[in-house]
């Protein structure tokens, strides 16, 4: 039996406080970003709640966090192993609050109507939920081996959100009345872009929680 | 960073007991570096050479190198009650002479090296009592006998008894582990405040005083240096894997 098995108990606990976190992002993500596409006030209501359940989550993992120092002094991997646990859940508090605002986008939104069917927020949506996906399981598997994707999926997150800010710019200058429909999705693609931005540094955050190197991705 | 005490393929001996295997250390000038590991390790067989107070042992030797700035301790012309005035030592158990009184514990060994001008030993308690952060708390009290006051208090008047005779280097085996944490943090705080003057070096079984005191951390195991670093380094992201088990709770 491990020596540290009360260490070890409130860890298994703690992932999978963790893992309730992750869930819940990538359910705030998928609703805000269908809520959008549909133009569905709906579901609205659903991602504001989600957002607050995960700020609860947020609150009662930083407590058991603190408690796990003061109680048990962890060091070395079980201290970074800690202070991970401290940063991502942030990252996914700030997750859902984006999966929020999205949603409140679509409450300003829905009484317009799209310029043409959405592709490339979809798209990038699913590539925002696809890094949430590797990051929460190379962080519950301790494993650095998915954050390469996620680096290289932040990469083409970027590009696309180039992309969609030229070509709504584009659809702006032409019709001043696209205006409004426009910032919207100016404003989503920012969300998502960020999304991604915060899945990419829990990917940092694990590699530094398994081998104690700090990595930036540029 | 300037080493002051080296140690080269430094073995002891308790008779058949191979208590310290082969120890390369460098431990830096005017930085405070704990020695950590588990009961039996030799990390206080370790410090006890490097004042030569392993060979008072019965049926003790030592081979290899101790350099204090540059100089072997154990060569054939040095006097080791020299070495021992250059490189004082502080024990677990607070052990003020207890037929003195404070101001005789404090220059005690002033006295024994055949000092009697009252002058430099008044001038030496008020100094050595001072370093030690205990004149405050005495200065009006200097006859009472060393062993009236508080188990903190005996072992600052003993850090203070060492310190007289104006070492270079102060070893501490495990200075804090009979006191309660308000004497353990005075003590702390007194060693942050005497590094800037002295190397200090000192052995605790409790990691956290290592973590919060020690600039450098040696892990020991089984008589030999596992590794040595940056307190920081070890505390966060130590090499060895069996460091991580150690300091982590993971042994056995």
């Amino acid at each position: 039996m491990s020596p540290r098995k009360a260490y070890e108990t409130e860890l298994v606990e703690l992932d999978n406080l963790v893992a309730a976190m992750a869930k819940k992002t990538r359910e705030a993500i998928e609703l805000a970003v269908t809520s959008f596409e549909k133009l569905d006030v709906g579901m609205v209501k659903r991602v504001e709640e989600l957002d607050e359940e995960l700020y609860m989550l947020n609150n009662d993992i930083e407590k058991r966090c603190l408690e796990v120092i003061a109680l048990q002094s962890p060091v070395a991997k079980d201290l970074r192993t800690i202070g991970t646990y401290l940063k991502v859940i942030t990252d996914f508090d700030r997750i859902g609050r984006y999966a929020r605002d999205i949603a409140e986008v679509t409450a300003h939104t829905y009484t317009m109507a799209h310029i043409k069917p959405l592709v490339s927020i979809p798209h990038m949506a699913e590539m925002a939920e696809h890094m949430v996906d590797l990051s929460v399981k190379a962080f519950l598997e301790r494993d650095t081996g998915p954050t390469k994707e996620v680096f290289e999926l932040e990469d083409k997150v970027d590009s696309l959100y180039d992309e969609i800010f030229r070509e709504v710019i584009t659809y702006m200058m032409e019709d001043s009345k696209k205006i409004g429909i426009g910032i919207n999705y100016m404003l989503v693609a920012r969300y998502l872009e960020r999304i991604a931005d915060h899945a990419c540094n829990i990917g940092e955050r694990v590699i530094y929680m398994v081998t104690g190197e700090r990595v930036i991705k540029e | 960073m300037e080493a002051k005490i080296v140690t080269e393929d430094l073995n002891a001996h308790f008779g058949d007991v191979h208590a310290v295997r082969g120890v390369n250390l460098s431990i830096p000038k005017n930085r405070i570096t704990a020695i950590i590991g588990p009961s039996g390790c030799g990390k206080s067989t370790l410090i006890r050479c490097m004042n030569r107070m392993h060979e008072v042992v019965r049926g003790a030797r030592v081979t290899g190198k101790v350099l204090l700035d540059g100089k072997n301790i154990y060569g054939p012309d040095i006097d080791p009650v020299m070495i021992r005035t250059k490189v004082g030592m502080v024990f677990q158990k607070p052990n003020p002479f207890p037929t003195m009184s404070i101001y005789d514990n404090a220059v005690a060994g002033l006295r024994l090296n055949g000092e009697k001008d009252w002058k430099i030993l008044d001038e030496t308690a008020e100094r050595s009592l001072k370093l030690a952060a205990l004149w405050d708390e005495v200065k009006g009290n200097l006859d009472a006998s060393g062993v009236s006051i508080s188990g903190g208090q005996q072992q600052r008047l003993c850090i203070a008894r060492a310190l007289a005779v104006q070492p270079e280097v102060l070893l501490l085996d495990e200075p804090c582990s009979a006191l309660d944490p308000i004497a353990t943090a005075k003590i702390e705080d007194l060693l942050f405040d005497l590094k800037s003057q002295f190397t200090i070096v000192i052995v605790t079984h409790n990691m956290q005083q290592a973590a919060r005191v020690a600039d450098f951390t040696a892990f020991m195991y089984l008589g030999e240096l596992i590794e040595f670093g940056d307190t920081k380094v070890i505390f966060e992201n130590p090499v060895k894997e069996l460091t991580e088990k150690y300091i982590t709770g993971r042994f056995g």
